[in-house]
């Protein structure tokens, strides 16, 4: 019987899950995360040469300060809130969909093909609302074929989605290098401007396309409705907590990992048509038109904890994030690689205080055991006789 | 055996808890509780399912710490922070789900759960001290056998070697016989008699009733969390003592059945065959027929065929041939979906995997037959405070014990879990109901409830097709009864002709008897 000599620390650490979360607690844990992601960041800014309190408070004052700040953070949310609820159904359904990017491209190259080529010369009434039903049909279609592969196949979606954004990145680069290369571009590899009569309006002074922010905020009330209030989106729920007693109950798997798909891919192909036609006005590099929105979605659906009201708040969140290193990048001369890391800082620690809500984490010190507890006294002193 | 109450005994108990108690949001699981346990005897913790009992153990064990109450060990008053605080004062527990890594031999495992033995193999010096207590207890195991090739019975036995060989003197057996098969139940009842006769004290944790008089010296009852029995020498007490006392009321005698009203089948299976996960013909050649008003009970060891069976009819098999028609309408081979529509209820036999959707709350997984309908679908929306008042009068109809409808339904106890099952796949009010071991692990007063609600189905005109391998519970309840044994039904009886004898061997092959 060997009981080694344990080396003891004087404190003890110990973990105990959490049963019940107050919204107080998650408020301040929220609020602690976020600060302790500055503090650490303030450390990085300061090793560049910078005082973190300027480039905190430059940036900020400028987000929230100024008229541009704002709009910007609004342009930056639209596709975020557009491709994050549309995650949001799928992920419910605990399909992984993470080809939002390109499905969002996907929306762009079909919006743009209907604006330079099919009917340019439609007026805007007729025009943007087929733009943005075609950008729909685009980013459901191209959902679809990884939707159809899971449903009839049970091909991992992880894999085919993340696979078909690099086939739809090359694919506008194909058409931008290729057939679609404007005339008016000096060689340059974009498309021709789409026509006015297709360019979304935008809130006088800013740049905010309000109609694809409408569109946004609608899909978001839309999918509440449905997954809360409709009959399908019982099944999603059902399906995505237990799909083997979904499939008992006579919901079709198949039926339930199609819609979703369908749904948030044509969501972000929305996104798509906005970027498109509210901010960029032709298809170009596929770097530019997406920036990463399809990804960052996931981040942002996740934060909401996959409640498509609570999206609004979170890619407002994620886009003041992009902006933030925009400005920290452009007005503060904060490096590429600085912003990377103020990112990371910041959701590494909420996804740490994540585990925090969710689990106590409680110290105790050992004079205390010693006094009271077990320490090492009482059980050698009990050690059972042997037989 | 009749060792019992031969073992020396000392003054000083083991263990005391006293005035233990431990909330949890909205209920208190332990209410001021008593315990005591002296060294030398098996001491039987009896309770319903969400009694308390091992929310107490748990306490003992480090697990939970206790809001209230103190502990003593060996009259030494301790505080227990964690599972190594409790096996150091010499208390050590088996788990309803074991402990164990499956890709790890015996021998790792059991090296991995002692402290001190060293960086470098540590399996081969423990290795002997294994096979010397294993041999000294008869706790036969292959030291150097993977945890995946063990039966569960062997697993068990693992366990319980590693709280020996660290010389535990307080051994806590958390329900440890609902894994086992009958045999091995009786080995690990000589076993806890013989760890109680060389002074170690035993607790039992358990809510069969006839395991505390096979195997306990005393036993304490909990009741919603309250002692209602403490310490009870089992000899001065009786079966329909304890059961009173363990669900606050008489048993009801024995349940009684009209005779049946046999109506047009609603269930016929022909010439039936079905391939297991693996591939081998589990299901070879079954045909019969369930008819309205009738219980018709498959008696059988489980792994033979039953579950292949059910899965078939249900739609959750492709059957390799044969043909399964309900109601008039072939189903073979269609999906759940196209099963279920015809009126068919099913009780699945794996709860976690069939039966509900845990995260979903209570409401949502009543209406998970019904959600289409209205007055539960209004148009194109649910009616949530239809929904909402219609399951708060089914958990009060069904007596489910839960906070409130929006809990989530993976928080409520295994009982309670089986009633809101029944509650909705009844529903619908099913022409035919396939229940698979529906009343397994569950307490006495759920299994009662289940029981007399499959007897009113039945009694409301539905077929009821009863999979079950407690043959009181099938000859109670059936009709006729079909005796499965390696994937073919070797014997079709009635209750009158059938005793457990003639069913026991049939079950075992060796006695065939077809006639119906």
């Amino acid at each position: 019987m060997a009981i080694g000599l344990k080396l003891r620390l004087p404190i003890e650490l110990k973990i105990e899950k959490r049963l019940q979360v107050s919204s107080r607690l998650r408020i301040g844990i929220s609020l602690a995360s976020l600060g302790l992601a500055l503090a650490l960041s303030s450390l990085i800014f300061a090793l560049g040469g910078l005082s973190p309190l300027a480039v905190y408070g430059t940036t900020f004052s400028w987000i929230f300060g100024t008229s541009a700040g704002l709009s910007f953070l609004i342009v930056k949310g639209i596709p975020l809130l557009l491709c994050a609820v549309g995650l949001v159904v799928a992920f419910r359904a605990q399909v992984w969909n993470i080809g939002a990017e390109g499905q969002l491209l996907l929306g762009a190259v079909a919006s743009a093909g209907l604006a330079l080529f099919v009917m340019p010369s439609a007026p805007a009434p007729i025009l943007i609302p087929l733009m943005f039903i075609s950008g729909f049909l685009a980013g459901a279609g191209w959902a679809l074929i990884p939707a159809i592969l899971k449903a009839k196949l049970k091909v991992n979606e992880v894999i085919t989605t993340l696979m078909m954004n690099y086939i739809a990145s090359k694919l506008v680069e194909y058409l931008i290098y290729g057939p679609w290369r404007g005339k008016t571009t000096w060689g340059f590899p974009y498309t021709d401007l789409i026509p006015p009569n297709a360019v979304l309006p935008t809130v006088p002074g800013t740049s905010i396309h309000w109609p694809t922010l409408i569109l946004a905020l609608a899909s978001t009330i839309i999918v509440f409705m449905l997954m809360e209030r409709t009959s399908l989106g019982y099944e999603v729920k059902v399906f995505g907590d237990n799909p083997d007693l979904a499939r008992a109950a006579g919901i079709r798997p198949s039926k339930i990992i199609i819609l979703t798909m369908l749904i948030s891919g044509g969501l972000a192909g929305l996104a798509g048509v906005g970027e498109l036609a509210g901010r960029h006005r032709m298809l170009r590099n596929p770097l530019h038109i997406s920036a990463g929105y399809g990804f960052t979605a996931i981040i942002v659906a996740w934060l909401a904890r996959l409640n498509p009201l609570a999206c609004v708040l979170t890619s407002l969140f994620m886009g003041s994030l992009l902006v933030a290193g925009c400005v920290m990048k452009s007005s503060m001369g904060v490096s590429e690689a600085s912003v990377n890391i103020f990112n990371g800082l910041i959701l590494a620690c909420i996804a740490a205080g994540e585990v925090m809500l969710r689990y106590k984490v409680r110290l105790s010190f050992s004079w205390r055991g010693r006094r009271r507890g077990v320490g090492n006294g009482p059980g050698r002193a009990h050690a059972p006789r042997g037989h | 055996m009749g060792a019992r109450g031969e073992a020396p005994r000392s003054r000083e108990p083991l263990v005391r808890m006293v005035g233990i108690t431990k909330r949890f949001p909205g209920v208190i699981a332990n209410d001021k509780v008593d315990f005591e346990l002296m060294p030398g005897e098996v001491h039987a913790l009896l309770g319903e399912n969400g009694a308390g009992k091992t929310t107490l153990m748990n306490i003992l064990y480090g697990l939970y710490r206790p809001d209230e109450g103190q502990i003593f060990i060996g009259g030494r008053e301790v505080e227990i922070r964690s599972p190594r605080d409790a096996m150091r004062l010499g208390i050590g527990m088996v788990h309803q789900h074991f402990k164990l890594v499956s890709t790890l031999t015996v021998a790792e495992n059991i090296a991995l759960s002692l402290e001190g033995t060293g960086l470098i193999l540590p399996a081969r010096r423990v290795r002997a001290r294994i096979l010397e207590v294993a041999q000294h207890y008869g706790l036969e195991v292959d030291p150097d056998a993977r945890i995946w090739q063990l039966s569960v019975g062997e697993r068990q036995r693992v366990e319980i070697l590693k709280l020996l060989i660290r010389n535990a003197k307080v051994l806590i057996l958390d329900e440890p016989t609902t894994v086992l098969a009958p045999r091995e139940r009786e080995e690990l009842f000589k076993v806890l008699r013989k760890l109680a006769y060389e002074g170690r004290g035993i607790v039992f944790i358990t809510h069969k009733l006839e395991e505390v008089f096979r195997v306990a010296d005393r036993v304490t009852v909990l009741r919603k969390g309250r002692v209602v029995a403490s310490g009870l020498p089992v000899r001065s007490t009786t079966p329909s003592e304890l059961a009173k006392l363990m669900i606050g009321r008489e048993l009801k005698p024995r349940l009684v059945k009209k005779p049946a009203r046999l109506g047009e089948p609603v269930l016929e299976v022909e010439d039936l065959s079905v391939l297991d996960d693996r591939g081998l013909l589990a299901v070879k050649g079954v045909s019969f027929n369930v008819r309205r008003g009738e219980i018709l009970g498959i008696a059988g060891v489980a792994g033979n065929g039953q579950r292949e069976l059910v899965e078939a009819i249900i739609g959750l098999r492709k059957p390799r041939s044969g043909r399964i028609r309900i109601d008039g309408h072939d189903v073979t081979g269609k999906a759940p979906a196209d099963v279920l529509k015809l009126g068919v209820a099913y009780i699945p036999e794996d709860r976690a995997r069939y039966g509900i959707a845990p995260d979903l709350s209570v409401a949502e997984n009543l209406i998970l037959k019904l959600y289409k309908v209205p007055p539960f679908k209004k148009g194109f929306f649910l009616d949530e405070e239809y929904i909402l008042s219609w399951s708060r009068k089914v958990v009060s109809d069904f007596g489910i014990v839960t906070p409130n409808v929006r809990a989530p339904a993976g928080s409520l106890s295994g009982g309670n879990i089986q009633r809101l099952i029944l509650a909705r796949e009844l529903s619908t009010r099913p022409k035919l109901i396939v229940a698979s071991h529906p009343t397994f692990g569950l307490d006495v007063a759920a299994t009662e409830q289940i029981r007399l609600l499959l007897i009113e189905q039945r009694e409301r005109g539905a077929g009821v097709l009863l999979v079950s391998e407690d043959l009181s519970e099938i000859m109670e309840l059936s009709d006729r009864i079909a005796v499965m044994h390696e994937g073919q039904i070797v014997g079709l009886l009635s209750p009158s002709e059938a005793d457990v004898e003639k069913i026991g061997l049939m079950m075992s092959g060796k006695l065939k008897e077809v006639d119906g």
